[in-house]
């Protein structure tokens, strides 16, 4: 029993519907992933944008160029084995970067200033006026 | 012949040429080998599509029919492609060598059309250079790859698919009685320059990727095609390929 497509080339094929043969996955046939990081204009930083499949470095950029730079504006790739890049966190230790709530200090967000800074702003604006 | 018909021959075999592989290679969507490289070797059959749209537009403006009409209507004698590009797919080891070999020759010609006197075709081949640069990028990182890089049997196929699609490519080269007058003209500097570049070229990449090309003495090159004369694989596809548009051929897409 030939599968019957409505693609010419799937019945070029000729492939079996009643004895598909799926050969089972060997050591190998799975290639090592690597992350892409994509920068959109000079001097921007590289941010990443996904993941691949790819035996080596210069096969991974072969195929990170047309699957994260073909829609969108891009003057550079990175691409990284994902096995060398290092991590802290994760599921086990994300209360790693707990803090207790008196810190508030040591984060940008403690510093109370933009209604300062809006009220500068206004009132230099009016004087250069 | 006047210059005209020089230039319309030339722009028919680029863009036949152009049509005729990009849907060859498209022909691969959607059951390439990995989906990276299915989307990698759709993506440059699109570029190249597009590319025999520009050169059909360029035409347009000689005042041949629009790029549609050409591109779905015209039969196989009609086309002036060569016959490397008509082959059937084969496995993905004869499509990834038969557009090594183009690309390497598209490359080449368009590096000698930047300078054309012909300026629509100057300003193309500028346009498009980035483009086939990752063509070019892409078919070499595989030859040197399977061929160098990967293990026996990698390199065994390579290396029997090379002999049989390596002689097919100097169809590409098959003079043309136009051709002094386009040298002489300043538009282009003729197939047997851009073969000799061919033929080093190529060499130095299936060096890199311990592939050996059959003896030059041995091949007898398969010409036709830009008179008109197609191997019988051509008119099936030509049908396939125009199956939609000619049942409503002024429908707005």
């Amino acid at each position: 029993l030939k599968i019957n497509s409505l693609d010419p080339r799937i019945d070029r094929a000729g492939l079996s519907a009643a004895n598909p043969e799926f050969p089972l996955p060997e050591e190998g046939d799975q290639m090592e992933t690597w992350e892409v990081f994509h920068i959109g204009v000079r001097g921007a930083h590289a941010v990443h944008v996904g993941s691949l499949h790819a035996p080596n470095a210069e096969v991974a950029l072969l195929f990170a160029k047309e699957q994260y730079a073909r829609r969108m504006k891009c003057v550079s790739l990175w691409v990284v084995r994902t096995s060398d890049i290092s991590t802290i966190g994760g599921e086990e230790d994300s209360d790693i970067f707990e803090t207790t709530t008196s810190k508030d200090y040591r984060e940008a967000r403690g510093y109370r200033v933009g209604g300062k800074i809006t009220a500068f702003k206004r009132k230099n604006a009016t004087s250069n006026e | 012949m006047n210059s005209t018909d020089a230039v319309r021959d030339l722009l028919y075999r680029m863009a036949d040429d152009s049509l005729i592989i990009a849907h060859r290679n498209s022909e691969w969507t959607g059951i390439g080998p990995i989906l990276e490289e299915d989307i990698a070797f759709s993506s440059i059959a699109q570029d190249k599509m597009g590319h025999a749209q520009a050169l059909y537009e360029i035409l347009h403006g000689l005042g041949e029919a629009d790029p549609d009409t050409l591109a779905f209507t015209r039969d196989a004698a009609a086309f002036r492609c060569c016959h490397l590009v008509e082959y059937p797919i084969g496995d993905y080891s004869f499509s990834l060598i038969r557009n090594f070999l183009f690309n390497t020759a598209e490359h080449l010609r368009y590096s000698m059309l930047e300078t054309s006197a012909l300026d629509p075709l100057a300003k193309l081949s500028l346009k498009i250079r980035g483009e086939i640069k990752y063509h070019l990028f892409h078919s070499n990182t595989w030859i040197v790859q399977l061929g160098a890089k990967g293990n026996k049997e990698s390199h065994d196929r390579m290396q029997s698919t090379l002999e049989e699609v390596y002689p097919l490519a100097f169809s590409i080269f098959e003079p043309s009685e136009n051709e002094q007058e386009l040298i002489d003209s300043g538009i282009f500097g003729g197939e047997h320059l851009l073969r000799e570049r061919w033929i080093e070229t190529v060499g130095k990449v299936l060096a890199e990727a311990t592939l050996v090309p059959p003896s030059l003495d041995s091949i007898e090159p398969g010409y036709g095609g830009r008179k008109g004369h197609h191997t019988r694989y051509l008119q099936p596809m030509l049908d396939e390929m125009g199956e939609v548009f000619r049942i409503d051929p002024s429908a707005e897409w």
